[in-house]
């Protein structure tokens, strides 16, 4: 667990600071992951600590999400102000890339598969 | 005597010690809900969690923002979460790398649709420019959708509450969708739902096949950095556009 933590900030603090150096308008946390990537397929394994922390860390996403949907309260008057319109938009702009994800990527597996 | 019982439990609501607690002990009875319900699309522990916190802090006339002093500590981990998502990259690299012309354009389209029709959709239905900006990233993991709101000039928090909703859309449709349109091979299901509802699609997907659940992962990982990537840009042509 110890192990995890400290590549994992460590990992997070270079992101931030690489973030920084360049102006990128990126949050260092998703470079401290390509650098933590790049690492791992450098080094062909995965820690030992880190190997038996992560999966317990991503199993408990979900608990992570609730102060932020919590947050959604703070907004109510401003959402309910906007609606059924807020509500449409949100419902439309999730289906739509879920489903135009969906079927290019079917479409380009078949032809794929079709060319073997 | 009850006025300081009184004082005294004001007091102990104020610290972040509260806030902290709350999420767990809701996150606890969420996950035995879940359980219970035999992993109900509805029971979805970040919206039951939610709920359960959002009910005690109206019962007990606490602030959002006192909660917050709590909350903010288990938002500070999704940094090193995103971080962590490596983990699972690195594991699914081979397979990824088998299908990566094809994955990378349904990426590419999947991150360009969500983007656009978010902009597009919001200023055709009149809502207010915050509102649009929040609503860019709504499709991507939370910090990223953060860093990025912030970046665009939208609300970081809004954003955040955006993905939440979007997640649980996600999590909730896609099941009862694809079975109908006959869309159920696991790594379309997967990729489209790690590109459309990020983690929280994710972890549905994950109850249904680990197969579908690596690809969303792989999705969810890839489209948080291609959004933090083109948004701004996107943004920015599709504002030159509009006009």
């Amino acid at each position: 667990m110890l192990e995890a933590v400290i590549w994992l900030l460590g990992y997070q603090l270079a992101g931030e600071f690489i973030v920084r150096c360049f102006g990128w308008p990126l949050p260092g946390a998703v470079v401290g992951m390509l650098l933590l990537l790049l690492t791992l397929l450098a080094r062909r394994s995965v820690p030992e600590g880190l190997q038996h922390s992560v999966p317990t860390l991503l199993g408990h996403l979900s608990l992570l999400f609730i102060p932020a949907g919590v947050g959604v309260l703070a907004w109510w008057p401003q959402l309910l102000d906007a609606g059924w319109r807020l509500a449409l938009v949100l419902l439309l702009s999730t289906l739509l890339p879920l489903l135009g994800t969906a079927y290019l990527l079917r479409a380009l597996l078949a032809r794929k598969e079709a060319a073997r | 005597m009850s006025a300081s019982v009184l004082d005294a439990l004001s007091a102990v609501s104020r610290g972040p010690l509260f806030g902290l607690f709350l999420t767990l002990l809701a996150y606890r009875v969420a996950l035995w809900l879940n359980r219970r319900c035999h992993g109900h699309p509805l029971s979805n522990p970040v919206l039951v969690g939610c709920v359960l916190v959002g009910a005690v802090l109206l019962a007990g006339g606490v602030r959002v923002d006192t909660y917050m002093e709590g909350g903010r500590l288990l938002m500070l981990l999704l940094g090193p979460a995103t971080v962590a998502l490596a983990v699972p990259l690195y594991h699914q690299f081979a397979r990824l790398r088998r299908s990566a012309v094809a994955l990378t354009l349904a990426l590419l389209a999947g991150s360009l649709i969500g983007i656009a029709s978010s902009v597009l959709l919001g200023r055709l239905f009149g809502l207010s420019e915050t509102l649009v900006l929040s609503l860019v990233p709504r499709s991507v993991t939370t910090p990223i959708a953060m860093g990025v709101a912030e970046a665009i000039g939208g609300d970081p928090t809004l954003a955040a509450a955006f993905v939440i909703v979007s997640g649980i859309l996600g999590a909730v449709l896609v099941r009862p969708l694809f079975t109908r349109l006959g869309l159920m091979d696991e790594r379309v299901l997967g990729f489209a739902t790690g590109v459309a509802a990020h983690g929280i699609g994710t972890a549905r997907v994950f109850q249904i096949s680990q197969g579908a659940g690596a690809f969303a992962a792989l999705a969810m990982g890839l489209n948080g950095l291609m959004t933090a990537l083109i948004a701004p840009l996107l943004l920015r042509l599709l504002t030159r556009f509009w006009h």
